[in-house]
């Protein structure tokens, strides 16, 4: 006896086994599952209701907002440097390039030149924290795909850099080392001692996490063909970073639209062919070499000089003068309480941070305040394909969609 | 009467010798197999996955375990910023879990809302979740949330086994 | 003039309203019935060729009678340039076309633009709020009349009492 229902699926009768014809046709119905927003996976607080077909997603709604902290209206409140500290929290895997992208933005408003020894301390802070971000990344998808092992090889090499940018700025991962106009200190000579050891230390380790993973049979079926993008579509979506470039897009604001110390320094920008998460994996792995050559040629080619803009109307006085000057303290207050006064227009400032194109469009009216500060988050945006990204593939895929494209809920949710 | 009473003395609620040693073992076992529930929110929880990797290694503590399910978890550890939409989710996990159970907020965010005085974010985990321990920090360094942690075994320790609670304390549990 | 900016005006004659060039960045104004248009000649056009939707965004100007301002950006990775393109509309009467038909990317970006200003997209595929709880009835967060630390929502806790303890 069959059950005559619209979603029945009939099974057909196989010749081998003439018995089965007896046997009842099974009902089936799509399940809704819920994913989140508390699960194991460590991207933060994403819920996603899958629609399945047995294992089969066929449509993935992300529901976010569960950390939506109200970044853009807080930005109103306060003056732009007060702003620094909550581009930390945004990207919090690498904080400082979010604040690398803000810095140059109110930068672009006020007309700035920023001094040539800043720019190089700025490029190599910044790779290194590329570094730190491909690290936990890397960490984070071997995990979540079930290589425990690469999990603690990343974060052991990664605890080393915490502990150099722990010795620069005061904090291991809210660091607020970048100011409009230039960065906070100079590097210490034992720092770059420090430095130049990791540099030497870290290639082989590199070697080691793709020793683990390379020819690995299970991390290549769960990554070989998994969650493809095409070229086309990734662009349409508006995807940057890995993401794009491993369909085959060398879209990279590094070499596009060069700045800070990029233009002088020798780099390739790897991409991939399938646009498949094995090729994402492997053009995040590849700038791991490349940041490290980044910073070397930095090292080198860096002179001595100032480190902040000498713009006393808009940019801070050094922390020892404000604590022994008058004049320097004076300053520092007013910059802080009421702001500088920016020019009334708007700007819009893409940088190529380690997740995509993270992008700042200030509104300015005059006044120390922004009028509104929208914030071009990759996340938020990468979202946008998951669905489609995620339909045909099966749940754990799911978990995989997440890794490769490098989730990180402050920045979705802002 | 005898030896073996458990349950309030008539005088003063204390109990006797065998129940105290019971006691400590007890609270000994609970103190050294925390395991805590993932429950990173946001940057906090990066420095939760730092205490647990290779430098600074939770698991010496017997913290190590975190289960994903609320249901085999005792500890809970709301590692960053609290947002009114997450909230029921919270206290929905929170009631999941079995007693005895125990919350450390960790962070500025889930201690007090921090720099978010913004239309969506709860100020402090506190307000619809009792909290044991509190560790500040923006975000707090693994070795901080390890004092939070050994704080948090050392009130353990404390705490009475075999004593029925009076009435009013047990009303006051209730947030 | 830069030539973005000159090649719109020749071809939408009465479209743009205004355009201003500062800092490096090119905005064009159009008006609200010409947007979808020019966005599609934006996109089709060989010579314009803007097929990377960078962000869409809004800003409220509560003094003026258009109070909302819209703002679509675009580059174009073969072109290597960029535009910014932007329209107007009333409080009373806030909708707009919505792109999502011509750049996939603009679902998501809208819908942000919906829960936080307020601004409703014609012809958008599912048009609800994103960050904020579908249910939230306070209003919407991004306008200049609404306080920063909202309407009450953030410190009621109605689930505590449906719990039993």
């Amino acid at each position: 006896m069959a059950f005559e229902d619209q979603r029945t699926t009939v099974y057909k009768v196989d010749p081998a086994h003439p018995e089965s014809e007896t046997l009842p046709t099974l009902r089936t119905e799509e399940l809704l599952l819920n994913m989140g927003p508390q699960h194991p996976s460590t991207h933060g607080v994403l819920k996603v209701i899958l629609e399945l077909e047995g294992e089969r997603l066929v449509k993935s709604t992300p529901v976010l907002g569960f950390l939506h902290r109200g970044v853009e209206k807080l930005a109103e409140d306060g003056t732009y440097h007060q702003f620094i500290p909550h581009t930390d929290r945004l990207d919090y895997v690498c904080a400082m390039y979010n604040n690398f992208a803000y810095c140059r933005a109110v930068e672009k408003l006020m007309n700035l030149q920023v001094p040539e020894r800043a720019e190089y301390l700025r490029t190599i802070v910044a790779e290194v924290q590329r570094i730190i971000g491909h690290q936990f990344w890397l960490g984070t998808q071997a995990l979540d795909i079930g290589a425990m092992t690469v999990f603690f090889y990343c974060f052991r090499d990664r605890e080393i850099l915490l502990d150099w940018f722990d010795e620069l700025c005061g904090a291991r991962l809210t660091t607020s080392w970048y100011r409009i106009g230039g960065v906070e200190r100079d590097l210490t000579p034992s720092l770059i001692d420090k430095l130049k050891q990791f540099l030497d230390y870290f290639p082989p380790k590199i070697d080691e996490y793709i020793v683990f993973l390379e020819k690995n049979r299970i991390w290549l079926a769960r990554t070989k063909g998994v969650a493809v993008i095409s070229a086309e579509d990734a662009v349409s979506f508006g995807l940057s970073g890995p993401t794009l470039r491993g369909s085959g897009v060398d879209y990279d604001l590094r070499k596009y639209e060069p700045y800070a110390a990029y233009p002088k320094c020798e780099f390739n920008v790897p991409v991939g062919k399938n646009g498949d998460t094995y090729d994402r994996y492997w053009i995040r792995v590849m700038e791991l070499y490349e940041s490290v050559k980044i910073v070397r040629q930095c090292l080198e080619q860096m002179q001595e000089g100032p480190v902040m803009a000498d713009v006393p109307s808009v940019t801070l006085p050094p922390k020892e003068r404000v604590f022994t000057n008058l004049e320097s303290m004076i300053q520092q207050f007013k910059l802080f309480s009421q702001g500088f006064n920016a020019p009334p227009g708007e700007i819009y400032c893409g940088t190529e941070a380690h997740k995509g194109e993270l992008g700042f469009y200030i509104v300015s009216t005059g006044g120390g305040k922004p009028y509104r500060l929208k914030i071009r988050a990759p996340s938020f945006i990468h979202m946008g394909a998951f669905d489609y990204m995620s339909r045909g593939y099966m749940i754990a895929d799911a978990i995989t969609l997440f890794g490769t494209y490098d989730i990180v809920m402050g920045e979705c949710d802002r | 009467m005898g030896l073996i009473q458990l349950g309030r003395h008539d005088k003063d609620g204390a109990s006797d010798v065998i129940t105290t040693t019971i006691e400590k073992a007890v609270n000994w076992a609970r103190k050294g197999s925390l395991w805590p529930m993932t429950f990173g929110l946001a940057c906090c929880a990066i420095e939760m996955i730092a205490a647990v990797s290779s430098r600074y290694d939770m698991d010496r503590f017997g913290a190590g375990v975190f289960r994903a399910s609320p249901r085999q978890s005792d500890l809970m550890i709301v590692a960053g910023t609290v947002c009114r939409r997450m909230a029921p989710v919270i206290r929905k996990i929170y009631d999941q879990m079995p007693e005895p159970k125990y919350v450390i907020a960790m962070g500025s965010c889930a201690t007090s809302g921090n720099i978010y005085d913004s239309y969506s974010v709860v100020q402090g985990v506190d307000r619809f979740v009792p909290v044991d321990i509190y560790v500040p920090g923006c975000p707090p360094t693994p070795e901080a949330l390890f004092d939070g942690i050994l704080k948090l075994q050392e009130r353990i320790m404390q705490k009475r086994v075999f004593v029925t609670q009076p009435a009013q304390v047990k009303a006051s549990l209730k947030v | 003039m830069h030539a973005l900016i000159k090649r719109i005006q020749e071809t939408f004659a009465t479209g743009m309203t205004s355009s201003t060039e500062w800092r490096g960045d090119v905005a064009v104004t159009v008006s609200r019935g010409k947007l979808h248009e020019i966005a599609l000649f934006l996109h089709d056009d060989p010579g314009m060729d803007f097929d990377y939707i960078v962000h869409v965004s809004s800003v409220d100007w509560p003094d003026e009678d258009e109070r909302f301002e819209v703002v679509w950006e675009f580059y174009s990775i073969r072109k290597r340039h960029r535009i910014r393109l932007k329209t107007r509309v009333p409080e009373s009467d806030c909708v707009v076309d919505s792109l999502t038909d011509i750049w996939k990317g603009a679902d998501f970006m809208e819908r942000e633009v919906y829960d936080m200003m307020g601004i409703r997209f014609r012809n958008h595929p599912d048009l609800r709020r994103i960050l904020m709880p579908d249910d939230y009835t306070e209003g919407y967060p991004l306008r200049k009349d609404f306080p920063l630390r909202g309407r009450g929502w953030r410190d009621t806790f109605d689930f505590l009492d449906e719990v039993p303890r």
